[in-house]
């Protein structure tokens, strides 16, 4: 409204000065006030009463209360409260089916070591990562008990806190010297470790390029680090290759960008999900190329591989300290409870203010920390241990080729093997009903094995069902051959 | 105490945050400054190779690797921190009981390492350790279930609860612990902090809200931030700001899509283990069901600490566990054992089995630990025959109450509630913190001294954690703090001359120490009045005592004047004039 006053105002004024200029143009600028006045003089009435209406009008639009959108839009103290009243909240968790296999846990009665209780029945066990036996070993148990007299169950507060033992120094020392590292560090809680850890150095803006089957601890801990994640796929040295080349040519657009972002690759020795061996070689020749730091999660490979089960480094014979960060657990070989990260000072040393699991939480019972340095001196002692390990997952893994109706996944030299149907019946719930009756029909002969679990909505890369099974010094060879034969019979009698 | 809601409180819930006083807040920030320019000056030197550098360099071979840390992420740490590294991470080599025996330890390159001299220190008081109960034992009824149990099974487990590690002592824990909370199933998990971190986002995601005390633990930051909800935080237990967000978010809908809200979560803790603080439950569950939110209460420190069974806050204000939707603690602390665990309706319960990250991914919990939780347990509910756990209960209180009044009476500033065994004690200024962590070990005991960044930068505290273990301890502890207070206490004392005493102001919202933080501004002038007083009657007092009579000239001193307004100089050396 106002602009369409100014408009009308304007027009009136400038049809009067053309007017006046056709008839007195040579009388020269000077005079244009003076023949403003005098146009004033001479307008007619008319004109002039408008001209003062439409003035009045403007004032009026500049000094009378706005019409404010706002205003309307604000709620009464009434209406909120009947929003309040109105909104309903989802439930706060959807009910889970009765069928659910979570919901019925197999109950292991006893210690889950060779000979495994399960559900009232004895078995013998290929479903525990136990690699190396030592969950019942008679030193393991004494050490803890030992240290159990001494030290009591609890720590009671966090490392810094007066949650520091002198068994916690020892077996990071005794890690450190057994991986050959500077350093290592220990975490209470196996998972906790790697996700910690990668947040502790990449962060928001950095850039981590990270295997496609990676496990569930290393996605959270990408999560929690918020920094920019690129997947490759799985064990695709090109593949990975393509990404680094990517990333080098953005650098070289903004290279003062690329001179803070940190970029990392992070890989599992032996894989969790695929029972795969990194190309470790292959990763170090393209740390150095393109200037990527690597974290290498060892959880299954420590204890495993290599002559003296040093892991994946050992296996290739990689020097340890290209490799930036090592992290693994010791809930699978060393069958105590905790994790450890290990590498250069450096490196390490940061985690201990900034690694979230490993300052917020309570330490690891001393007793558990005395039971893996027992397991340390163990597997220091008797190297040949990692020998008949690998003999035995050879073995298994041969016996198990041509099972009709299952595919073996993984590598010869893998503990843990996983068994795939060959073919899919399109669904998740019927290949896993499938998968149970098979696990169901070897239990009732007497050799336990069990379903890989996933959480199906939050995996990145979902892996296919699976059986898992699970390779240890303590099976014998008739027992892997029994366990054999029957997974062959079973799978026989169901898919068939 | 309870006016603003009689209803609500069953006794009077008095808890302080007496704010900085402003003299001290000005003198903190001043070390801080000189800690900073000293920092500054000693890098620069470690720059040009004036001084030694011992810290941990980068390979040569990756060197021009982009930086693993930014230049000044670690100044903290490496000018500040380290001067008074000793205070932290001191080796034990015996049971974090009442009392505990440290590794001594001794740094040769400035606090970088630490070697062992070879000397045990015996029978150090320990008021660090979060052993409410006492049950931190290595002889008892705890350790032996324990041991037997260490027998039978070994320590491990190898293998997750959904594969082949639930094993039947499992089964016999949770069954105990959903009993002993009253609720309908429990699920436990082999670490404290991935209990939070790994069950939170099975319970909220996208679209959903969290409101989250400001003062959360670090576990419960990380779940939320993990879950992929939006945050908001409130003022730490003030009802006032959790309302007001509630409000908003239910009238006002998700920022931009404006959708409503698909749940509203509110997380908080029982004790926040830094400023002592007890959750204001029956306000929080009455807000709570008006706008129908869900309940998450952390109580990794109020679990067995509180409450007249040891039932953790909501036996402490004598509520119905029902109207807390998740309950969940820790098994670290009271029972002297490791882990955590989730307790509510069975079907949040189920979902949990079936949906959280811990159950599924990670390693169960190990045996001995197990069987530590059960016994102890079983002693606080009375199940074993014996009036154990009762006593344990009772002297825990006992303790509490006799500790923070005898440190009130000394006049030191006191944070939290007057029932928590988690005692925080102000030190404020940075140098304080090395100084009364290495006097107090001095005299035997062993305290947890914090500063910046668990703690706001200005309010830097020593802490105490009262236990039942303790009998005569606490008042050995009282006896060196006083020992110790004598460089420490003043300043607060001289505060004390012009504020009066330590006011505990009575109502729900002005007892927030970030509100009265905020009126700082009132309180200012009358500082400044005080310090213009007490100049004016220095001067006076000088003039006075100078001009004398008999024509003597002789002039005190300002510092003399000054301990003679203080009263701490005797004046009768000055006598006639």
């Amino acid at each position: 409204k106002l602009c369409i006053c100014c408009i009308c105002l304007g027009l009136y004024n400038n049809k009067n000065r053309k007017e006046k200029r056709k008839t007195k143009m040579a009388s020269g600028q000077q005079w244009v006030l003076v023949e403003m006045v005098q146009a004033f003089y001479e307008a007619p009435a008319y004109h002039l009463i408008l001209e003062g209406i439409l003035i009045l009008w403007i004032i009026r639009l500049l000094f009378s209360k706005t019409y404010k959108l706002q205003e309307t839009n604000k709620l009464t103290e009434k209406e909120k409260e009947e929003l309040i009243e109105e909104w309903q909240p989802d439930p706060l968790v959807p009910l889970v089916s009765k069928d659910h296999p979570s919901l019925s846990y197999d109950i292991v009665t006893g210690p889950p070591s060779h000979k495994i209780i399960i559900n009232g029945k004895e078995c013998i066990n290929f479903a525990s990562f136990n690699f190396l036996g030592l969950l019942d070993n008679d030193r393991v148990k004494q050490k803890a008990l030992t240290s159990l007299k001494t030290y009591g169950v609890g720590t009671c507060g966090p490392r810094g806190f007066y949650g520091t033992f002198d068994v916690h120094l020892e077996l990071e020392s005794r890690l450190a010297k057994f991986m050959k590292t500077e350093e290592a560090i220990i975490y209470s809680y196996g998972f906790a470790t790697i996700a910690s850890a990668i947040p502790a150095y990449s962060k928001r803006g950095d850039i981590v390029f990270v295997d496609e089957a990676a496990c569930f601890s290393i996605q959270k801990g990408l999560q929690a680090s918020r920094s920019v994640i690129k997947y490759f796929k799985h064990n695709d040295m090109e593949d990975l290759d393509r990404l680094l080349k990517e990333q080098q040519l953005e650098d070289h657009k903004n290279p003062r960008k690329a001179k803070v972002t940190r970029r990392f690759i992070v890989v599992e020795g032996l894989y969790m999900n695929t029972a795969d061996i990194c190309p470790l070689p292959e990763l170090v020749k393209m740390k150095y190329k393109y200037k990527v730091r690597i974290f290498l999660e060892e959880s299954l490979s420590f204890g495993v591989l290599g002559e003296h089960g040093r892991g994946v480094t050992e296996h290739f014979g990689v020097n340890i300290d290209d490799i930036d960060l090592i992290s693994a657990n010791m809930e699978n070989a060393i069958a105590s409870i905790g994790g450890f990260c290990c590498g250069r000072s450096f490196v390490i040393d940061h985690q201990r203010l900034s690694g979230q699991g490993y300052c917020f939480s309570a330490s690891l019972p001393p007793m558990l920390a005395a039971a893996a340095i027992e397991a340390l001196d163990i597997m220091e002692e008797d190297p040949d241990i990692f020998t008949v390990l690998r003999e035995k997952c050879t073995s298994v893994y041969h016996a198990l080729q041509g099972t009709s109706g299952l595919k073996l996944v993984g590598v010869p030299l893998s503990p843990s093997l996983h068994l795939q149907l060959e073919r899919s019946s399109g669904s998740r719930d019927t290949d896993q009903r499938t998968l149970r009756r098979i696990v169901d029909y070897v239990s009732l002969r007497e050799v336990a094995l069990t379903i890989a679990r996933y959480l199906e909505k939050e995996e990145r890369y979902l892996p296919p069902p699976t059986i898992r099974v699970l390779v240890t010094v303590e099976q014998t060879d008739e027992e892997i051959q029994k366990a054999v034969s029957c997974i062959k019979e079973a799978a026989l009698a169901v898919i068939s | 105490c309870c006016e603003d809601g009689p209803s609500l409180y069953n006794k009077p819930f008095v808890e302080s945050y007496e704010e900085t006083p402003l003299l001290v807040a000005v003198l903190t920030y001043m070390g801080y400054g000189i800690l900073t320019i000293f920092g500054y000056l000693r890098d620069f030197m470690r720059h040009w190779n004036i001084e030694k550098c011992s810290v941990a360099r980068e390979r040569d071979e990756q060197k021009d690797f982009v930086p693993l840390y930014q230049d000044f992420e670690n100044f903290y740490t490496r000018n500040l921190y380290t001067r008074i590294r000793d205070n932290w991470n001191r080796p034990l080599c015996g049971v974090p009981g009442s009392k505990m025996d440290i590794v001594e330890q001794v740094s040769h390159d400035y606090n970088r390492t630490f070697q062992n001299t070879g000397k045990i220190m015996r029978d150090v008081i320990n008021m660090g350790s979060y052993n409410y109960l006492g049950f931190a034992e290595n002889v008892g009824q705890c350790a032996d279930a324990a041991i037997q149990v260490t027998e039978k099974y070994g320590s491990g487990v190898c293998g997750t609860r959904c594969e082949m590690g639930n094993l039947d002592i499992h089964q016999e824990m949770e069954e105990l612990v959903a009993r002993f909370l009253g609720v309908e199933s429990a699920l436990t998990f082999g670490m404290g902090f991935a209990t939070n971190s790994m069950n939170i986002p099975a319970l909220a995601g996208k679209g959903c809200l969290i409101l989250s005390d400001e003062l959360n633990h670090a576990s419960l930051v990380l779940g939320a931030r993990l879950s992929g909800s939006t945050i908001r935080v409130f003022k730490h237990n003030n009802m006032v700001s959790l309302e007001k967000l509630l409000r908003d978010a239910i009238v006002h809908g998700q920022p931009r899509t404006h959708r409503p809200w698909k749940k509203l979560l509110i997380v908080v803790e029982g004790i926040y283990s830094m400023e002592g603080s007890i959750v204001r439950l029956p306000e929080v569950i009455a807000l709570k069901k008006r706008y129908k939110a869900f309940l998450y209460l952390d109580e990794a420190h109020s679990i067995g600490a509180l409450g007249p069974n040891g039932k953790g806050v909501v036996d402490y204000f004598g509520l119905d566990p029902k109207d807390v939707d998740i309950m969940m603690g820790t098994f670290t602390k009271s029972f002297g054992a490791a882990g955590g665990y989730i307790g509510g309706k069975r079907e949040l319960i189920q979902y949990l089995r079936s949906h959280s990250h811990s159950a599924v991914y990670a390693t169960s919990m190990p045996p001995p630990v197990a069987q530590q939780i059960i016994t102890s347990m079983t002693t606080i509910m009375g199940e074993d025959g014996t009036s154990l756990g009762a006593d344990r209960l009772r002297q825990l209180s006992e303790n509490t109450t006799y500790f923070r009044r005898k440190l009130r009476e000394m006049g030191f500033i006191i944070y939290g509630n007057d029932d928590s065994p988690v005692v925080p004690m102000m030190l404020y200024m940075p140098a304080k913190i090395g100084a009364f962590g290495r006097e107090m070990l001095k005299r035997n005991i062993g305290t947890v001294v914090v500063g910046f960044p668990a703690t706001p930068i200005i309010e830097s505290r020593a802490r105490f954690c009262v236990s039942a273990a303790h009998t005569r301890e606490t008042l050995d502890v009282v006896r060196g703090v006083r020992g110790v207070s004598g460089p420490l206490v003043r300043p607060l004392w001289l505060v004390r001359l012009f504020k009066g005493p330590p006011s505990i102001a009575p109502r729900g919202l002005s007892q927030h120490r970030f509100l009265i933080r905020h009126s700082q501004g009132e309180s200012a002038p009358l500082n400044c009045v005080c310090v213009c007083v007490c100049v004016c009657v220095c001067v006076r007092v000088r003039v006075c005592v100078s001009k004398g009579e008999g024509g003597q000239q002789r002039r005190l001193n300002w510092f003399q004047v000054l301990r003679c307004v203080l009263g701490v100089q005797d004046l009768s050396c000055f006598k006639g004039r």
